[in-house]
């Protein structure tokens, strides 16, 4: 009986508890990543973690037709706008649907700072697939349908449920739209690092050798490297008039530039321990061609562990994007990321009388906190065989 | 054991090169060279340049001689004279800059880190002993909320909290009035009233890490046999729990010491630049803000050498300890 059955044994043993009866023999016959599934449904972190996660990126998606309004649309009369009261219930005590009250804007006579004021006799109901500001959903479709808002064209009080900034714009669609920027930096960076990552740790554990030593040493400076200080020093060199979607694929570049060496690693390793074992020897001996036994048998047999260290790295980006776009030397506005949007916190008088800018700092939070989830979840499942 | 420590000194020099070099290539990174930004800057700030002053200054960056032999002015400068090349944001060679800045820097690094240990330790120590109890539960969940803030985010907030609640101005590490004054008691007193509140943000950026690493570690020795004979034999569960498997569990942690040193660097760099600390981080955002490179490509290189010393440190920290490593049964990795 080979070593990997009898694993599968004594996690048999382990694991009976959890398969309904009469299914045991469905476990047996479970390939790995049914094992994986499985095991990674025992999570319940991780699962709640990757519906967050889906929702967060479904807004992202649709970020167009999830905003109740433009992100770049500027409400001349609703300047640092406080987050709007929902109502269900009106002045006479009568309930309703969900609506808002219309509010009118003044100055504060010593600070000239906008106060606004609720006028209870009009109220404005907030519904479902309302018509507000024209978009185009992809570039290409052309509508106006909005998931929620208040309908009524422009008379009508708009529904900011994250207020506005300085200058009228509303902060619960910027988040969404910079869902779009923030949430995809670390998704192309990770794509970058996974080529770099399998392509050289495949080279170095592959070939070995003075290659591998050169590759190796290479890691090794790069490891040695200051993180904060590297991003920084190269995000400020970028040139300041490139357009910004080219500053943005350098930026993704630049968050990878580190992050691909621990994959290579991984990848090193998995492919120094396999080439020892039965099964690689077995391969060979039934005179498959290497190429045949790295991309048949190794891959699928340290995959696990690539989407692993992936999943492990996307926080960081994250974190790194939101970073350099917060000091200025990421992205810049127009572009909306949720580190741009932070850039109106970097004055502190602004957050005391605004506090809901800060709004992208849980939303960032959340992010790398599920994404820790996710990834804590899928280490634990991607070896099903070690209980 | 000298001969272990030459040779490690030794593989590190090539490591070290390579790092110089990168840096020198983010120093050339932004469009244009030096000379013509410095010269544009001049003139934009009123003031004329001769023809014969800027083949001076193109003389003096070497911009008349190909890469390499810039490259290697560009280095012997740093080994010799310790020079880094010149910032034009603070009108100052660059190692003057760092170095005015160094101490404040290390200091606010230094005891952020002890205040880490100070309190991840004995909770790290609690939560493993009374393992999925009800605390352990909580510290778990704050750890990993813990893990995904990072620090300048919570700076940002308590410096709101401070501002609209107490109305206390948070930031720098000076007041107004002794920002200026040569030192005195007063202004002493005045820099200790504005340092703990980055020491405390630096220091508790790197809890949640040490009490993870602290739980596991501890989860992992208290499970051992010894625990039980210490048990058996009828020591005080204190002198069990502290005297023995604290003193293994705590290795990894007295073993990353030897990382402090490039993290007192550079461990901090958005946080001091969110509170506007006179340290060196601030300063290379400065520079870099007007592409003032130099700056840059010190910060890179100092940090990387430290790491890279670090480094040996540590491995000859190990082989002391370690008569394996030492005669070279284990291959370094």
């Amino acid at each position: 009986m080979s070593k990997k059955t009898l694993q599968k044994k004594q996690l048999g043993r382990k694991t009976r508890r959890q398969i309904p009866e009469g299914q045991e023999e469905e476990f047996y016959r479970a390939g790995q990543w049914q094992l994986v599934w499985w095991k990674f449904r025992r999570h319940k972190l991780a699962q709640i973690a990757m519906v967050v996660l889906g929702i967060l990126y479904f807004i992202a998606i649709f970020a167009e037709f999830v905003s109740p309004h433009d992100p770049l649309h500027r409400f001349k009369d609703y300047l640092s706008f406080p987050p709007t009261a929902i109502h269900i219930r009106d002045a006479e005590g009568r309930f309703h649907t969900p609506f808002v009250y219309g509010m009118k804007m003044g100055r504060d006579p010593n600070t000239f700072r906008p106060i606004y004021e609720e006028n209870s006799s009009i109220i404005y109901p907030i519904g479902l697939f309302v018509r507000g500001d024209p978009y185009k959903l992809w570039g290409l479709i052309p509508s106006d349908v909005h998931l929620f808002g208040v309908g009524g064209g422009d008379e009508a009080m708009p529904l900011f449920l994250m207020g506005t900034d300085t200058i009228g714009r509303d902060v619960l669609s910027r988040i969404f739209y910079g869902a779009r920027i923030s949430l995809s930096v670390g998704l192309i960076g990770v794509a970058i690092s996974f080529v770099l990552g399998l392509l050289l740790g495949g080279i170095s554990g592959f070939f070995g050798g003075v290659v591998d030593e050169i590759i190796q040493r290479v890691i090794e400076v790069i490891t040695t490297l200051p993180t904060i200080p590297l991003f920084m020093a190269l995000a400020a060199a970028l040139p300041r008039e490139w357009p910004q979607l080219r500053i943005y694929f350098a930026t993704t570049l630049i968050l990878s530039i580190l992050g691909w060496t621990g994959l290579a690693r991984t990848v090193r390793g998995r492919l120094l321990s396999m080439r020892e074992e039965d099964f690689v020897l077995a391969a060979r001996l039934d005179g498959e061609s290497e190429a045949a036994i790295i991309a048949r048998y190794m891959i699928p047999g340290f995959l696990s562990y690539i989407i692993v260290s992936l999943t492990g790295s996307l926080p960081g980006m994250i974190l790194g994007e939101t970073s350099l776009s917060f000091l200025g030397i990421g992205l810049n506005p127009p572009t909306i990321s949720w580190g741009v949007m932070l850039q109106d916190a970097q004055d502190i008088m602004n957050v005391a009388h605004y506090p809901w800018i800060l709004w992208p700092v849980p939303v960032v939070v959340l992010a790398v906190l599920m994404f820790n989830f996710l990834g804590d979840g899928l280490r634990d499942a991607a070896d099903p065989y070690v209980s | 054991m000298l001969a272990y420590i030459i040779q490690r000194i030794i593989r590190v020099i090539p490591q070290l090169l390579l790092i110089s070099i990168l840096a020198f290539i983010i120093i050339q990174l932004p469009p244009g060279d030096i000379v013509t930004r410095q010269i544009e800057r001049l003139q934009a700030s009123g003031v004329t340049v001769s023809e014969a002053q800027a083949q001076a200054l193109i003389r003096q960056y070497g911009m008349d001689r190909p890469m390499y032999q810039r490259y290697l002015l560009w280095i012997s400068n740093i080994i010799t004279k310790f020079d880094f090349g010149y910032s034009y944001t603070f009108e100052k060679p660059v190692a003057q800059v760092i170095m005015e800045r160094m101490g404040y820097t290390f200091a606010i690094a230094l005891f952020a880190h002890i205040f880490t240990w100070t309190v991840a330790i004995p909770i790290g120590i609690y939560v493993a002993v009374k393992q999925y109890s009800i605390m352990d539960y909580i510290v778990t969940l704050v750890t990993f909320i813990g893990l995904a803030v990072p620090a300048f985010f919570l700076a940002m907030i308590i410096m709101y909290v401070a501002l609209t609640k107490f109305g206390i101005r948070t930031g720098g590490l000076f007041s107004q009035e002794y920002m200026v004054l040569p030192w005195s008691w007063g202004k002493f007193v005045d820099l200790l009233k504005h340092m703990w509140l980055p020491i405390i943000l630096l220091g508790t950026g790197g809890v949640a890490g040490t009490i993870r690493t602290m739980r596991a570690m501890m989860l992992d020795e208290l499970r051992k046999q010894y625990v039980t004979v210490a048990r058996a034999k009828g020591l005080s569960e204190f002198n069990v729990i502290v005297r023995y498997p604290t003193r293994l569990a705590i290795n990894p942690i007295l073993s990353s010491v030897m990382w402090l040193l490039p993290w007192l660097f550079s461990g901090g760099i958005i946080l001091e630049i969110v509170l506007n600390l006179q340290t060196a981080g601030p300063a290379l955002y400065a520079a870099l803000r007007n592409q003032d490179m130099y700056m840059a490509g010190a910060y890179i290189l100092i940090t990387g050498a430290l790491t890279a010393i670090s480094a040996i440190l540590s491995d000859v920290l190990l082989a002391l300890s370690d008569p394996r490593i030492r005669f070279g049964g284990v291959e370094g990795a």
